[in-house]
């Protein structure tokens, strides 16, 4: 990164071709991020295994992995594009359920339940989206109804027979690649780690592209957005459809590592929270702003069932980091972060 | 169908509508007033039904006669907390303070979750069991005394917010902000006492479930989803329209239950939820936007 | 370029803009002005598809855009800025504006590019890095104006662009809009700054209590009864009228 010599030194070095440094300014969201950040999260997360190859780590990783995962979907359509939601499991548990169902009761392949997961996912988000938007939701009104919807499809998946009702569905434990088990819990790792990956390039591809711009000031500003000729609706209905398809390979994902799913697992208000938490505390609207928030929750989560045998300690914790989060630091901790890198580099001046 | 189960169900719906509708004057108060959406609000109840849960089962007082203990002390305990905390976040974004409050509702479930375990509760008291006579059917008590004493409630809060200073002070801030402060209305004191009132009722409200209903932690979740259907059903910030919503969802309810079975049965009154938000958000009595 | 026919908005019981009609020739500037709460802006809202319209005709290039939506309005090249400004808060002025670029470019390099020679033509170049929270008044009036202008507008609807400016600012903004009608495109503004109007303008629209009450050169406005009695009150005309001939004699 050259800073061009004539800028004044208070200001960011970004130069013209856009390969700036997004810590110095605020907030620069449109701006890509460097790749040595990327290749040194890739290479930590793809050395972790090998690094701490026992069970327990593995589970941690792989937990920390999943709901990177999924706060990626929120962060994409409540983070990028600003639209809240309160019930981003409905995407989740439709991937769980669709996949879950199309192997169990249609004997296809469960390697095929991703793909199907992600368009069960991006069906239900098209669908929210479409109906939500059209009638003008916004804000705390299309946070609520999302929880609605979500919970429709919690007493819809309870009482048909198709999801096996309040029972549940199992996935018969058959450990083997073609399966999409695995033998070793390793290949769970290795093939999350690829989901957040691609996660990850899809969450860089907005910072960098015209649909990311555009969905930056939809968050910004509606009214100022239609002004400029973006036609908010269909934006908002595709980052709705994008969202929830990672939503729903995150669902189908969880249902081949846990191998059972049940209407209050996969349509239930815990995922939600979880999602938004992670994305949120992390830092909502940055690309790692769900891993930070991920990893976080996974180590208070491990942290405090190792300390103690207190039920629920946890999420009291992650409950009051929100309140302080939203209270002082709305950006989220990758925001802290980088003030205090900012700090730093201004100390060595 | 037997018109006597009909008629049953209809009257269980309504009494049961009756405590809704306490719960979501409350609610539809702290919006009218403050404009904040207080996720909160299913967990504040909980919370205070355990209250009530405790007082009977350690102190062994009635649940009805603990309102006198339970309304006072969750005025106190929402005034304090907006003064404390949730006064120093109202302003700024809708969506900050819909997200404070649900990370509060996230902090009290689980606290109660540690403290209380997960397990269910119910109280039974002398009266629990016993029957009266409705017209064509027969009604637990506790039912029957509930509702009158929220529909008691519910009159009693109308004729506060008509007939005193402080009810007129609160009326007009939710109306024009900036006018009352004009005329020298200490604007931050009445939305401290508003909110304090909004989980006042839940106070109440708690000593009237508790006889007819169980307490666990995460029972926050289906009375969160109650109330703000109730609410906008009924208009945000309108009085009768928490009165006709509440009693609407109690019906809603009571024949889901009735015609679609316990398990879809719930699925009324998120359906509602939808549709009023999709096509008419201002419900029935709100402001039209 | 733009005509409008006619154009009716009513709120409640208020006719906020009454049987307006005006017409903007392509190339040209032309002016809305009139006394606070004459209708101006929610004449501009309606024009560009902010509000519906309760009767009346907006055509654009030709083409009908009454009632279009907004965002197919700004694309067909007809753009406003906004009375209170609306900047995107959290973006930075190279954002900002980017945002507007991409109307016109899709990919990021030439967006990005295109916004910067946009924010050097308005004069904002230094402050290409600053959060547009942290602009001052005047900054985000030109931010507003460079991210409409990066849009490669045809027809620039500039709502007071120059209120809140100090007279040196609003030398330079005059400056700027005289190029942005020099490099072709069609600028109608509202504004209250009278010698930026008078100076800018070759037609001018005087909007009193929602109706359009007078018309013409900017010398014509100056003198003309109906207008000088919609900001100076009744009779006002007349008292000045035996002042302004004594200085011309």
């Amino acid at each position: 990164m050259s800073a061009t010599p004539d800028r004044s030194p208070a200001s960011a070095q970004s130069n013209p071709k856009g390969e700036g440094s997004p810590m110095n300014t605020p907030r620069s969201p449109l701006l890509p991020l460097p790749w040595m950040l990327h290749l040194t999260v890739l290479a930590i997360a793809l050395a972790y295994p090998f690094v701490f190859p026992s069970s327990f780590m593995l589970n941690f990783g792989v937990l920390a992995l999943f709901y990177a995962f999924i706060g990626q979907s929120w962060n994409i359509s409540g983070g990028f594009a600003g639209q809240l939601s309160f019930g981003h499991v409905a995407f989740f548990g439709a991937g769980a359920y669709a996949a879950t169902i199309a192997q169990m009761r249609f004997g296809i392949s469960p390697w095929l339940g991703l793909p199907i997961a992600a368009m069960a996912g991006a069906l239900v988000g098209g669908i929210i989206g479409v109906l939500s938007f059209r009638a003008g939701l916004k804000g705390s009104y299309f946070a609520l109804i999302t929880l609605a919807f979500a919970e429709v499809l919690r007493i819809v998946s309870n009482s048909v027979t198709i999801t096996g009702g309040g029972l549940g569905m199992l996935i018969p434990m058959k450990p083997g690649a073609a399966n999409l088990q695995f033998v070793e819990r390793s290949g769970f790792y290795f093939l999350i780690l690829v989901l957040v990956a691609i996660s990850i390039a899809l969450a860089e591809w907005l910072r960098r592209s015209k649909f990311g711009a555009q969905l930056a000031a939809i968050r910004e500003n509606e009214d100022a957005a239609k002004a400029l000729g973006i036609n908010v609706f269909r934006e908002k209905v595709k980052v709705m459809l994008l969202s929830g398809a990672i939503g729903g390979v995150g669902g189908c994902f969880f249902a081949q590592y846990f191998l059972y799913i049940d209407p209050l697992i996969a349509f239930g208000v815990d995922k939600s929270v979880e999602m938004l938490l992670v994305s949120m505390i992390g830092g909502a609207g940055t690309v790692y702003g769900p891993m930070v928030g991920a990893l976080l929750l996974a180590l208070v989560s491990d942290g405090t069932r190792a300390l103690t045998q207190i039920q629920g300690l946890s999420l009291v914790l992650y409950g009051a980091l929100l309140v302080i989060i939203i209270a002082y630091l709305p950006n989220g901790l990758i925001d802290l972060f980088a003030r205090i890198k900012a700090r730093f580099s201004r100390g060595r001046h | 169908m037997d018109s006597t189960i009909i008629a049953s169900a209809a009257i269980n719906g309504l009494l049961l509508g009756g405590i809704y509708t306490l719960v979501a004057c409350g609610l539809t108060l702290i919006y009218g007033v403050l404009h904040i959406i207080n996720f909160a609000h299913g967990s504040m109840l909980m919370l205070a039904m355990f209250g009530v849960y405790y007082l009977l089962t350690l102190l062994g007082i009635d649940p009805y006669l603990s309102m006198f203990i339970m309304v006072p002390a969750m005025f106190l305990f929402g005034y304090l907390l907006y003064k404390g905390l949730i006064g120093r976040l109202a302003s700024g974004k809708d969506e900050n303070i819909l997200l404070v409050t649900l990370g509060l509702s996230i902090l009290i479930e689980n606290l109660a979750l540690m403290f209380f375990k997960g397990d269910s509760r119910t109280i039974l008291v002398s009266y629990s069991d016993r029957m009266v006579e409705l017209g064509p059917t027969l009604v637990a008590m506790p039912k029957l005394i509930s509702f009158a004493v929220a529909m008691v409630l519910c009159a009693l809060l109308g004729l506060f917010m008509q007939r005193t200073d402080t009810g007129r002070a609160i009326r007009a801030v939710a109306k024009e902000r900036v006018g009352a402060r004009l005329v020298g209305i200490d604007v931050d004191r009445i939305f401290a006492i508003s909110y304090g009132i909004g989980l006042a009722t839940l106070g109440a409200a708690a000593c009237l479930m508790m006889p007819i209903f169980y307490v666990s932690p995460s029972v926050g979740h289906v009375f969160v989803l109650v109330a703000f259907t109730v609410v906008v059903l009924g208009g945000m910030g309108s009085f009768l329209g928490a009165v006709v919503g509440g009693l609407i969802i109690g019906l809603t309810e009571s024949f889901g239950g009735l015609y679609l079975g316990e398990s879809l049965g719930q699925i009324g009154i998120s359906v509602i939820f939808i549709l009023i938000l999709l096509f008419r958000p201002s419900g029935l009595f709100g402001a039209r936007q | 370029m733009l005509k409008v026919r006619g154009l009716t908005k009513i709120f409640g019981g208020l006719r906020a803009v009454d049987d307006a009609s005006l017409e903007v020739a392509q190339g040209s500037i032309v002016a809305l002005i009139g006394p606070n709460g004459a209708g101006k802006t929610t004449l501009f809202s309606c024009i560009a598809g902010f509000q519906p319209v309760n009767a009346g005709r907006v055509e654009l290039l030709g083409q009908d855009i009454t009632g279009m939506p907004v965002h197919r309005i700004a694309r067909m090249g007809m753009v406003r800025t906004f009375q209170i400004t609306q900047p995107f808060a959290r973006l930075s002025v190279h954002e900002n504006i980017a945002v507007g670029a991409y109307q016109r470019y899709s990919h990021r390099a030439e967006a990005w590019e295109h916004a910067r020679a946009v924010a050097e033509q308005v004069g904002m170049a230094h402050q290409l890095e600053q959060p547009a929270s942290a602009l001052t008044v005047a900054g985000r009036k030109r931010l507003e104006l460079a991210r409409t202008l990066a849009t490669g507008p045809r027809l620039l609807l500039l709502d007071e662009v120059m209120a809140g400016l100090n007279p040196s600012e609003i030398l330079e903004i005059i400056g700027i809009i005289q190029k942005i009608r020099a490099s072709g495109v069609t600028v109608l503004l509202i504004e209250h700054v009278m010698h930026a109007v008078m100076s800018l303008s070759e037609h001018i629209y005087v909007l009193s209590y929602g109706k359009i009450i007078a018309q013409g050169a900017p010398r014509e406005i100056v003198s003309n009864t109906a207008v000088i009695e919609a900001y100076l009150g009744r009779g006002a005309a007349q008292v000045l009228a035996p002042q302004q001939e004594a200085s011309h004699a």
